[in-house]
């Protein structure tokens, strides 16, 4: 038991709080970087942080509902 | 000096001996045959050799050019890696099948003729089943089974748009083909079966998962990328691909994130890569082209690594669904480092070689102006990383502690896993020795302030939908359970078939048996030996009377059972050869 204690390299709480401060930066930044944008959407301050946020929330729903249609019990094709 | 052997060649008689080889020397000698091919490989300058004339043809085993050399090396490189893996497998058919699938796909990527690319293509489909047999289980010979049906019918598609290309074009030799005719579209859907395009993909998810854990390794690196090869060969510019492309960057999504099975959520993953790649070779433009070989490049190293990993756990553990997974990482600190690399290299994050091929596809649609494929192809990046980048290593590594103590697999699996995640970062960060090796000249700058910062904007963000999801309960739960895909149509449909050609055709059958073959004899026979009776058991039956004749009569002429092999199955396979056979004469007659 004490060698798995060892183990654990990090402690989850001060990660989490090191994540959600990278986020903030992450904000901060995109008003300081020159864009290339190839369309116009992209100019907008924080699009890929809403766009990546809303594909994954948006993603995850749609596997859900789906999961009502295409899922089978495990022998269904036995 | 141009060497005497082709690459293929080193790989497909190597096969041969290894045997009657033992030990120490056998792994030695195992490990040579890529480095030998690799070294071969480097030596060759461009152009065609290798040239054998039968039949008034030429074979063409050696047609080198950037195009092809570019998956030569990757070919060689993830052969090296999957050997190395599976050193310690003490299973010679094993070993055997994987070297020909090897060759065979390094057959594929020279080949310069459509009939030695024909006999090589069968080669890869068949020595890569062995790979799922070799686990001897019950799931596993039978997805080896549907694996083979399946590839048999896209080698048949191949092979009749050959003959007709063949026919049309009266040369055998191949580059550009490009949709137009018959032929071309059967060519291109021989090809798209092996690029798991949909609905022709299926079959990767179901075999994938089933194969021995070390043969899943180079069954993720060589089929599907020798066709995204033989794609950008002869189908670059074809609009269709980008929107089949784009479908096939979403949908497998879905599948990864409710499937409970390690290696079939990678599986999903290689037909999401494989989608980006379509894109770009649909595109078709040099920023594109370059974009879809640089990637099916990273492609094999992070996907590799992956199934190494997964293939690690599966090894040490004896499990592989989620279900059964989570807090490895206590015990197998190194592998969770490594499928970690994989991850964070799937998700393209900046230093991780996705970050600088999969962005000269998204590019190349900025500058075609294609606005929705671009939406599409940001939608897949985000998503990517939701189930590759997070999902795989947090439900093995993290997650529940499900109080599985193990120990880091062996030290040549470990090898060859670090050497792959080195080799990851190590293109990221210095991206001009993969860029310089590309077909077409490369003006592309991944690492600007503003991609890094979109990039990332994209993937933490995304990374940050999960972690509200995983802790509000919305995420979904993994289950136990079969999600339905396109083999539903082949697995269930192909039951329904038997069945509706047991009844029908053999209840054809059963009748005509009874009315003709017995039926007729019989009557004739009863009625020119004994008139009277005949007629009078006749009359007997119409009356509604039944005499001991009648019941005589039916026992002598029960139907045919139903059989174990439905007899009308194969009659009903040659009224579609013969009138699929009458259509194409009639049509090019």
């Amino acid at each position: 038991m004490r060698k798995e204690k060892k183990m654990i390299l990090f402690d989850a709480k001060r990660l989490l709080g090191f994540f959600y401060a990278f986020l903030v930066v992450l904000l901060i930044v995109d008003f300081f970087v020159h864009k290339h944008a190839d369309f116009p959407w992209e100019d907008a301050p924080g699009f890929f942080a809403a766009y990546g946020f809303g594909s994954c929330v948006l993603l995850i729903f749609i596997a859900k509902a789906c999961r009502i249609f295409i899922k089978r019990d495990e022998d269904y094709y036995d | 000096m141009i060497n005497v052997i082709p690459p293929a060649a080193i790989f497909i008689v190597g096969a041969l001996f290894v045997p009657l080889i033992r030990g120490r020397v056998k792994s030695a000698y195992m490990l040579v045959l890529p480095l030998l091919a690799f070294a071969v490989l480097v030596k060759m300058p461009e152009g065609k050799y290798w040239m054998v004339r039968i039949l008034d043809y030429d074979l063409i085993f050696g047609r080198v050019d950037s195009l092809s050399m570019v998956f030569g090396y990757i070919f060689t490189l993830i052969s090296f890696l999957g050997i190395l893996f599976a050193l310690k497998v003490k299973d010679d058919l094993q070993h055997v099948s994987a070297l020909l699938y090897a060759g065979g796909t390094l057959g594929v990527t020279f080949s310069g003729d459509l009939f030695s690319l024909y006999i090589f293509w069968e080669f890869l489909a068949i020595s890569s089943t062995f790979l799922i047999l070799a686990r001897r289980t019950k799931a596993s010979q039978l997805a080896a089974f549907r694996y083979i049906l399946v590839h048999v019918f896209g080698g048949l598609c191949l092979l009749a748009g050959i003959i007709v290309y063949i026919h049309d074009s009266g040369t055998t030799e191949f580059s550009y083909i490009g949709l137009g005719g018959t032929a071309s579209w059967l060519i291109f859907i021989g090809i798209a079966l092996n690029a798991a395009v949909p609905p022709l993909h299926a079959w990767l998810q179901d075999a994938y998962p089933e194969a021995t854990f070390t043969g899943a390794v180079f069954m993720c690196a060589l089929t599907t990328k020798s066709a995204v090869y033989l794609m950008a060969r002869t189908f670059p510019g074809t609009e269709l691909l980008i929107w089949l492309g784009a479908i096939m960057t979403v949908v497998p999504l879905l599948y990864g994130i409710l499937e409970n099975d390690v290696r079939r959520v990678l599986a999903y993953i290689i037909i999401n890569q494989v989608g980006f790649m379509m894109v770009g070779i649909g595109i078709g433009t040099q920023l594109a082209i370059n974009g879809a070989v640089s990637h099916a490049f990273c492609d094999i190293l992070y996907v590799g690594l992956l199934f190494m990993a997964a293939g690690s756990v599966l090894h040490m553990t004896g499990k592989i669904r989620f279900t059964d997974l989570g807090g490895l990482y206590k015990t197998m600190p190194l592998t969770c480092l490594f499928c970690m690399i994989g991850a964070a290299s799937i998700s393209g994050f900046p230093l991780f070689n996705d970050f600088i091929s999969k962005s000269m596809i998204v590019s190349a649609t900025a500058h075609e102006k294609l606005s929705v494929i671009w939406l599409v192809l940001q939608f897949a990046s985000a998503g990517v990383f939701l189930h590759a980048g997070i999902k795989v290593p947090f439900f093995t590594f993290f997650g529940e502690d499900s109080g599985i103590r193990t120990k880091e697999p062996p030290h040549n699996m470990l090898l060859a896993m670090g050497i792959a995640a080195f080799l990851c970062i190590a293109t990221a960060i210095f991206p001009g020795v993969l860029y310089h090796i590309l077909p077409y000249p490369v003006h592309f700058v991944p690492y600007t302030a503003s991609h890094v910062v979109n990039e990332l904007q994209l993937l933490m963000f995304g990374g940050l939908a999960f972690l509200l999801l995983v802790r509000t309960g919305y995420y979904p739960a993994q289950v136990r359970a079969i999600n339905l895909d396109t083999d539903w149509f082949y697995r269930k449909g192909g039951s329904l078939f038997y069945y509706v050609m047991d009844k029908v055709l053999n209840g054809v059958n059963a009748l005509a048996d009874r009315a003709i073959a017995q039926g007729i004899p019989l009557w004739v026979g009863r009625l020119s030996r004994a008139p009277l009776t005949s007629v009078v058991s006749l009359y007997m039956k119409a009356m509604g009377k039944d005499g001991v004749a009648i019941e005589e009569f039916k026992r002598e002429t029960s139907p045919e059972a139903t059989s174990l092999m439905a007899m009308g199955v194969p009659v009903f396979v040659s009224l579609v050869f013969l009138f699929s056979l009458f259509v194409v004469f009639a049509f090019l007659g």
